[in-house]
């Protein structure tokens, strides 16, 4: 393998790796808050696709963005509000329950509305279109994703490190009881952060379509699953963690692609998944937690 | 108050051996008359396989509180294994076209319920393996393990390096089917009973402690690690026994039978029939595989006076499963049974219960926040 050939497979597996971290990202906010691994966010994810190819149908793609951003904000804090708010009492189990409930009900409602059948992505032109940078040649959306991914997560740090609504998320995070306690709205925090999760998987899902060319209803599951990976390698509920996690799954899983083991690099997910819950179960970034009688 | 007690178990004597002389009745009427019922037959036993894998499962999530996903995983190893024991030595070259048989399983062929039985123990093993490490975790890391353990299966079973083992992405087929219909049923009805008996014994309450409360067990001196690893080998055993079956009841298999959607469906049903009752589990995988089949008509299209209804097309049956489904969890937590077993005199007491579960409403309230 040449130089070249290296840094394209590189640059493949950042790309990829990008989208992964903007999904995870949804799974460790949630998991900070609610203590649930949000089954359906995998699956608001691929919805997110269907709305772009249908935003796409009638509008141009600047403003077709918004609307799939919008729409899929929407499904998100939808979900929450109609799922898991009822079950905010419940044991732990049941919520989890639940959200596979949201993940199969989505599913079989894509099948439903948009059939089994894969549908073409809509191409966006500009992001199609192939740039050359010293022999590297891949479309603008393959150089574009990693840098809106570090940007976004710029901002999302902000937003949780100084503003009130992250302030009022961290304590939620911390001690939900005594956040209540001290006045802060739980549930309008808990909306909020499902509205941010959503945002990201909006964004990563324009991204990650755009390179696939396709959206099918189980399209969701598995890079859902895959995220939710590479949120629990970085250490759940630190989003730096999610995205390293993501990088690291994302270039991982292109090198196994690139070295013709294509039918393996699912179970690779796993297999790290395995070996990190062994080794430090509260993952790169995690904190550790002991158990209290 | 000795002499009610003498007579309702008298009573519930009698009708358990009537319940069971009605079910080996509608069996027999079914084998004799096989060939007018082969729909109401198959959507039988494909229920009957999904009921032994929901009892494993829930011994395991109901009854030991470790909530696993990869019964998918464990299912896909004993199909497997019973396949590639069971197919026909002649019918080999035919099934594996592609890249041709390995030689090592090539002229081995054993009776099915030898395969079945050894295909539950290669699901043993593997659970034994994997749950060294995976059983240290905690709630949902280990449904995430499993799950991840579950597609890391499907991946090498679908692996083209295995072609001449698993047939890769082709599948196995030519699988035989049972014998008869009382074959079949006795084997669904030998793994419940065993599974029953299990949880009945010193170990099932060992397991349920447990469930309860991990570190309160711990301190009545239950070695934690020593029955949870015992409860996921053997929930895993029949997990494994539940997947062969469905293999000689498919006659073909292939890796994407063992999706994910297969383990998720197997959860609605112990959700549905109530988390930790194996009468539940039972009834649950009964209502669900028929319910699916009788909620086929939502696929037909509809006409109304003419007017053809514009929801009724192929995909709404499952949106309107996916609904009820959400109901049940959202509103009906306990599912079916809750933690109850089914019992006679749950029955009677719940129909004299009945007239004012509609008279007064304040009174069911009260009943229902309990």
């Amino acid at each position: 393998m040449n130089t070249t050939l290296f840094l394209q497979q590189c640059l493949t597996g950042i790309s990829l790796g990008g989208a992964y971290a903007l999904i995870a990202i949804g799974y460790t906010l949630v998991y900070g808050i609610l203590r649930l691994i949000n089954f359906a966010h995998g699956d608001i994810f691929m919805m997110a696709g269907y709305f772009m190819i249908f935003a796409m149908a009638v509008f141009p793609w600047y403003v077709s963005i918004p609307i799939v951003l919008i729409a899929t904000v929407i499904l998100g804090v939808l979900i929450e509000r109609t799922a898991y708010k009822p079950l905010r009492s419940a044991p732990r189990m049941s919520v989890m329950i639940s959200a596979i409930g949201v993940s199969y009900l989505l599913q079989n409602l894509a099948t439903y509305l948009f059939t089994a059948l894969p549908k073409g992505y809509p191409e966006i032109p500009i992001l199609k279109k192939i740039y050359n940078f010293g022999g590297i040649s891949a479309s603008l959306v393959t150089f574009l994703t990693p840098v809106i991914t570090i940007v976004l997560v710029f901002l999302l740090l902000q937003l949780i490190g100084h503003t009130k609504v992250g302030m009022a998320m961290r304590a939620v995070s911390k001690d939900y009881e005594t956040a209540q306690l001290m006045g802060i709205r739980i549930d309008r925090t808990i909306s909020f952060t499902f509205a941010v999760g959503s945002l990201l998987a909006g964004v990563g899902s324009i991204l990650y379509f755009t390179d696939r060319m396709t959206v099918f209803p189980f399209s969701g599951s598995l890079p859902g699953l895959k995220c939710f990976v590479a949120a629990v390698i970085g250490g759940i509920g630190s989003i730096p963690g999610a995205v390293v996690g993501g990088f690291i799954l994302g270039i991982g899983e292109t090198v196994l692609v690139a070295m013709g083991y294509s039918t393996f690099s699912d179970a690779f997910t796993f297999i790290l998944l395995i070996i990190m819950l062994l080794i430090r179960p509260t993952g790169i970034f995690g904190e550790k937690v002991t158990d209290k009688v | 108050m000795d002499k009610t007690l003498t007579t309702n178990k008298k009573r519930n004597m009698i009708l358990n051996i009537a319940a069971i002389a009605v079910l080996i009745g509608m069996i027999t009427f079914l084998q004799f008359n096989s060939a007018d019922y082969t729909y109401q037959i198959s959507t039988l036993e494909r229920a009957c396989c999904y009921m032994v894998v929901a009892v494993s499962m829930n011994l395991l999530t109901g009854f030991t509180g470790l909530f696993s996903l990869g019964q998918a995983g464990f299912m896909a190893i004993g199909a497997y294994v019973t396949a590639i024991l069971t197919i026909p030595v002649e019918s080999r070259p035919s099934v594996y076209y592609v890249d041709g048989i390995s030689p090592v399983i090539a002229n081995l062929e054993v009776p099915f319920f030898v395969a079945l039985l050894i295909g539950g123990l290669a699901a043993a093993v593997i659970a034994a393996l994997i749950g060294i490490p995976v059983l240290r975790l905690k709630s949902d890391y280990l449904a995430i393990a499993t799950l991840g353990f579950s597609e890391i299966i499907r991946a090498l079973i679908s692996a083209p390096q295995f072609n001449r083992i698993t047939n890769g992405s082709f599948g196995l087929k030519n699988i035989p089917g049972f014998p008869n219909l009382y074959v079949f049923f006795g084997i669904v009805a030998l793994c419940i009973v065993l599974m029953v008996l299990l949880i009945n014994s010193s170990y099932g309450r060992a397991f349920k402690a447990i469930r309860e409360d991990e570190i309160a067990a711990q301190s009545m001196g239950i070695n934690l690690f020593h029955y949870k690893e015992l409860s996921f080998v053997i929930s895993s055993f029949f997990t494994g026994v539940g997947g062969g079956l469905l293999a000689m009841f498919m006659r073909s298999i292939d890796s994407k039978t063992f999706q994910v959607a297969l383990t998720y469906d197997i959860l609605l049903i112990v959700v549905l029939g109530g988390i930790g009752s194996v009468t539940g589990s039972v009834l649950g995988s009964l209502l669900i595989i028929f319910g699916r089949e009788w909620l086929r008509f939502f696929d037909e299209p509809l006409t109304v006076a003419g007017v053809n209804v514009p929801l009724f097309r192929t995909g709404f049956r499952m949106v309107v499963f996916s609904v009820l489904l959400m109901v049940v969890v959202l509103y009906y937590r306990r599912g079916l049974m809750g933690t109850t077993e089914f019992s006679w005199d749950g029955l009677f007491g719940w129909f004299k219960k009945l007239p004012s579960r509609f008279g007064k409403r304040t009174d069911r309230k009260k009943e229902d926040t309990k």
